[in-house]
């Protein structure tokens, strides 16, 4: 199939929903063996900071939550994006599905963040540049949850969250850097696209099958969760009533 | 309507409608004086916290005055019309911008030696402080119309456009008050003033259109 007719298909949330129930246990059965083999490598052989001792094991879990977090809040105005320019609704849909999980995991690299600063920093919390810039992040997550509350209609939230992702992801850069040129106490990326990690293969291996698993549980996550809302706002068309039906006569 | 039209229109509103100007203005200068009062510092340390506090206080007059920016043409309906037979409804989004800006932007830039001296901060300090509020507060208004428009089809807005255009005044916040930091230290405050420059002009790339879009949502929630 080529990419403009996959392209055409997104358009119908029917066939989003036919087809993606392989990638949800696919992603899923993925995050669940580089998650546990992710884990246990971290925690049990990866060898201890000279510095930190064990406790910079908690990076295993802070950088990919703190990583997905971002990559979920762009991709949320990607497809902010994709919405005003194509009318997509799937992306909506997408949209909704993607905004309890990064809520979720932001706060989770705040909290892992605060718990690794005690013993390394000696303190639960410092205004630092990155994590600020996180803190932003969970209040852009935070208004648009909000004002998706506070609309009623569908379609039109759809759009005024669009909106609002977009502005956001555009200003994204300039608050990272803005905080980052501030004043940071923060290490450096733990991982970036041009630069070989400082760190040994020893402990650099198990973060990036975290990172992939963390990628791997978030997708299976929001594509689970897209298909809850496909059902939902569809509920009153023929394939599903079908599908439920047909389920009903099966069990 | 022609744009000249559009802008003296506005400009008479402004001039017509004191209190939205006056109002905020009163705020910006109680929140000041709450401060200088509340602060536990003395004189000579507040110069170290005064840069962040005047761009704080900014920041919040400025969320204030965002509230009633559309709204009143909103409720009675006039920015329907306009807008749906404008050629280019942005244009009519930045005009309004503008003029908004013009009563509280330029108008506490102007007013920035006397907040700067009830603050506490160094005479030298009073140039960059007004380079970096004319710098800085455009962008503030024009991310700020796009908060104002998602929000002027509720009736109780306020504490979400707040919600909303809080964490992209963060930007703003930082390099402004390092800019006045820089001067209070006698060093040299070109890198921050141009970051200030930088974030006005993507917000005035991005606001009005953005704004304009969110208009027209909010036109549709009525």
């Amino acid at each position: 199939m080529g990419l403009k007719e996959f392209w055409h298909k997104l358009g119908s949330p029917r066939w989003f929903y036919q087809i993606s129930l392989p990638w949800v246990v696919g992603f899923g059965l993925a995050a669940l063996v580089l998650l546990a083999v992710g884990f246990v490598w971290a925690l049990a052989f990866a060898p201890p900071d000279y510095q930190q001792g064990n406790s910079f094991r908690i990076m295993y879990v802070h950088v990919p939550a703190a990583m997905a977090a971002q990559s979920l809040y762009i991709g949320m105005g990607v497809a902010g994006f994709v919405l005003f320019v194509w009318r997509m609704k799937l992306a909506d849909v997408f949209i909704t599905a993607c905004l309890p999980f990064g809520m979720l995991l932001t706060a989770l690299a705040l909290f892992s963040g605060g718990v690794w600063g005690r013993p390394t920093w000696g303190t639960w919390w410092e205004w630092d540049g990155r994590t600020v810039s996180t803190l932003v992040l969970l209040f852009l997550y935070i208004g648009i949850y909000a004002l998706r509350e506070a609309i009623v209609d569908t379609e039109l939230r759809g759009r005024a969250s669009a909106l609002v992702a977009m502005v956001g992801t555009i200003n994204i850069p300039v608050i990272k850097y803005s905080v980052e040129w501030w004043h940071t106490l923060h290490q450096p990326a733990s991982f970036t696209l041009t630069e070989k990690p400082s760190m040994p293969p020893e402990m650099w291996l198990p973060l990036l099958v975290m990172v992939i698993g963390m990628y791997c549980f978030a997708a299976h996550n929001v594509l689970s969760r897209m298909r809850m809302e496909i059902i939902e706002r569809e509920s009153g068309t023929q394939w599903v009533r079908a599908l439920v039906s047909g389920q009903r006569a099966a069990g | 309507m022609n744009l000249t039209g559009l802008l003296s229109r506005e400009w008479r509103a402004l001039v017509r409608n004191r209190g939205a100007v006056l109002n905020p203005m009163a705020f910006l200068f109680l929140a000041v004086m709450l401060f200088a009062v509340g602060s536990p510092v003395s004189d000579n340390e507040t110069a170290r916290y005064g840069g962040a506090m005047l761009w704080l206080i900014v920041l919040l007059t400025n969320m204030l005055s965002l509230d009633s920016l559309f709204r009143r043409d909103f409720d009675n309906g006039v920015l329907e019309q306009v807008l749906s037979t404008a050629q280019a409804p942005f244009m009519v989004v930045l005009i309004r911008v503008l003029v908004q800006w013009l009563g509280t932007g330029l108008l506490i830039t102007l007013l920035a030696p006397l907040l700067c001296l009830l603050l506490g901060l160094p005479s030298e300090a009073i140039f960059t402080s007004m380079l970096a509020l004319l710098l800085g507060t455009p962008a503030l208004s024009l991310l700020g119309a796009v908060g104002a428009a998602m929000t002027v089809g509720f009736s109780r807005g306020g504490i979400l456009l707040g919600l909303l255009v809080l964490p992209l005044f963060l930007p703003v916040l930082v390099f402004g008050a390092s800019a006045i930091n820089q001067a209070v230290l006698h060093m040299d405050a070109t890198a921050p003033l141009a970051w200030l420059a930088f974030i006005s002009m993507l917000a005035l790339s991005v606001g009005p259109l953005a704004a304009t879009l969110g208009l027209k949502i909010s036109l549709q929630l009525q």
